[in-house]
């Protein structure tokens, strides 16, 4: 199994994610990069002002680069933007978004997380479409994911599963953070750029419970699939994604990847994901089939 | 199976039925058509006591065709890869009981009742996402999905230029619960509850909700041990759906409505406007609702209806006292400030 690195959903400014892919370009076990503004059409021309350089500093380290499009496609710009996406021949492009389905048409594609690729009949359909990879929806739990993993193989596809990063929950058409700010997504001033990690919402009785991400509604705790990652290669599943977050991804990279190779025990790692992602919880309630936040221990964590 | 003619004349009032009970109530108050689904994950109010058996729906639609009316089955979530079979053979029974169409959203579903039901009319549920014409048209292209149910986030003006470029019918929902986020991608039920909206047709269920009263005397009401509101002594403790609870911000410690206020969508003043926008038919949430409210609701927009057609201006107030919290918006439709 792979390690990939999915699209950052935040608003990072120019600087930091700069200097992000430089490390992820030369120091992180990922092979696959997957790059783009999947989140707010908005932000887009500050990601594509750097993308060539981006794409130019991943691939020289053999990183192979893979281009996202928007999960939601509403408004004539994002219209427009995943139009000229579907025509890339440069580098493989994923699909969030059925008006992408319908710009691509049957030339070769990747199916993204947005796109509710959640069973063998869809992935079937989509295999026959020109689908070449498929990344499953990250609510879905162990038995389903073995099951589209195996229809997935079967149709010659990659199968990827998030392992690592907050779950991405809901998407609007309202910016919750310009909302906070009583502003609306029109006159937002890009206050998102604020909170790199997305903006934290607590119950009104002081328990963390949701992050902010413009439209998007994440997961307080990070979802965190290590002792699993045995049990999802063995179901056929390819490739195990780590989304960003704003913590030392590299190092994050490199303890998965040292569960993945055997080099370190679950425990361990365990501890070492937790010294990296200093304030954060972990969860896995999604893959065991309950409720997301949950983390379940299991007898095999540490073997 | 739906015949070469027309489906229905352009202001269709679509209702909503959880029971055989209530199919019959809509039918009464001059539902034009009216939507339902089986007692299990195959659609998205998969709540406990709701919904129809094989046997309860092919009665109802004989009831409804009886009268000249026309029932719709959802089928409009995910199937988790594993368990397609239950879709499948809910699309069979829909085929025998005589639906008049069919209302999905997993591709996989739809390509299922195209190939195996050539008949059967396909409506594409709002909870496939799609309000974009290029998304509307990959379902009508591959799936031959004649009407599209639109997500909740669009005004007027862009489904008057939406309705330009696609080739199938517009539905759009004009009363009742006002989702906020797209639906079919919102997994924040699964998140605290370990149940998920599209796979198994649940939005805070209400074997998770308590209310808890704390020694202040406020209330709080709370989903799977989660605070999703704290109400004080003198407000009225509401239901907790999780985008409609208050949270706090580092910046808001008072607690706000992240998402949006527990408000009612009502657009009975926007019938005409979205008629003339080439909206086909009119939406009405509610199948998890009572008779009484099922009656008064379809009753009310069934004479908005009949006067616009002829020409009238309709008066909706009594519909006003019906809504959420007494509260109503016309959400996204009006204004592009409401994102």
């Amino acid at each position: 199994m792979e390690l990939t690195l999915g699209p950052v959903a935040y608003h990072w400014s120019a600087e930091k994610r700069r200097a992000f892919y430089a490390r992820i370009a030369e120091e992180a076990p990922v092979s696959t990069v997957y790059l783009g503004e999947v989140i707010c059409s908005k932000r887009a021309p500050f990601f594509e002002r750097d993308l060539p350089d981006t794409i130019d500093r991943l691939t020289r380290t053999g990183k192979r680069v893979v281009l996202c499009t928007l999960a939601e496609v509403m408004l004539k710009r994002e219209r427009q933007a995943t139009a000229e996406l579907a025509e890339t021949d440069a580098f493989e492009i994923e699909i969030n978004n059925a008006a992408g389905l319908l710009a691509r048409g049957p030339r070769p594609h990747r199916i993204g997380p947005f796109l509710n690729a959640y069973n063998e009949a869809t992935i079937a359909w989509l295999a026959g479409q020109g689908a070449t990879h498929v990344c499953l929806p990250t609510e879905m739990p162990g038995p389903a994911v073995a099951a589209a993993a195996q229809a997935a193989r079967a149709a010659g596809l990659g199968v990827e599963v998030q392992v690592f990063g907050r779950a991405p929950l809901a998407v609007s058409a309202r910016c919750y953070h310009a909302r906070a700010h009583n502003r609306t997504k029109d006159n937002c001033q890009f206050v998102c750029e604020a909170d790199p990690d997305g903006m934290p919402l607590a119950t009104r009785d002081g328990e963390p419970i949701l992050r902010v991400n413009g439209i998007q509604t994440q997961s307080e705790s990070y979802v965190e699939l290590l002792a699993e990652l045995a049990e999802l290669s063995e179901m056929g599943v390819t490739h195990a994604r780590l989304l960003p977050q704003d913590v030392d991804m590299v190092a994050v990279a490199n303890i998965f990847d040292a569960v993945l190779s055997g080099r370190t025990g679950v425990a361990e790692a365990r501890l070492r994901l937790a010294a990296v992602c200093k304030d954060a919880a972990f969860s896995n309630g999604f893959f065991h089939g309950h409720a997301g936040y949950r983390h379940i221990e299991r007898r095999s964590a540490n073997a | 199976m739906t015949g070469t003619t027309d489906f229905s004349q352009a202001g269709e009032l679509v209702c909503p039925a959880g029971t055989p009970a209530a199919l019959r109530t809509a039918v009464d108050a001059g539902a034009d058509s009216i939507y339902c689904g089986f007692r299990n994950a195959t659609n998205a109010r998969n709540f406990p006591g709701l919904n129809f058996t094989p046997e309860e729906l092919e009665a109802s639609v004989a009831h409804a065709h009886a009268r000249g009316a026309k029932v719709l089955l959802a089928l409009n979530t995910y199937p988790p890869a594993g368990k397609v079979d239950l879709w499948r053979e809910a699309a069979a029974q829909g085929v025998r009981a005589g639906v008049d169409a069919f209302i999905v959203a997993d591709m996989g579903v739809a390509r299922h009742i195209a190939e195996t039901h050539p008949g059967a009319r396909l409506h594409l549920s709002v909870q496939a996402a799609a309000p974009s014409p290029e998304a509307i048209r990959y379902y009508c292209s591959h799936f031959g999905v004649q009407r599209v149910v639109l997500p909740r986030i669009l005004t007027i003006p862009e489904i008057r230029q939406i309705k330009r470029e696609i080739p199938c019918e517009i539905e759009t929902f004009i009363f009742g619960n006002h989702g906020l986020m797209v639906e079919g991608r919102c997994s924040l039920t699964n998140w605290l509850t370990g149940l998920s909206t599209n796979m198994d047709g649940v939005c805070s269920p209400a074997a998770d909700v308590t209310y808890e009263r704390d020694a202040d005397g406020a209330m709080r009401s709370c989903l799977a041990g989660f605070t999703i509101d704290r109400f004080g002594p003198d407000e009225t403790a509401g239901y907790p759906t999780i985008c409609k609870g208050r949270y706090t911000a580092p910046h808001r410690p008072d607690g706000y409505y992240a998402f949006e206020e527990p408000v009612s969508l009502n657009l009975a003043r926007l019938l005409p406007d979205l008629m003339e926008a080439g909206v086909h038919a009119f939406k009405i949430e509610g199948r998890q609702r009572s008779k009484s409210y099922v009656r008064q609701v379809v009753s009310a927009f069934r004479h908005a209806v009949d006067e616009i057609r002829a020409g009238a201006t309709p008066d909706l107030a009594d519909l006003a006292a019906l809504t959420e919290g007494q509260k109503e918006t016309q959400g996204a439709f009006r204004t592009k400030k409401w994102r």
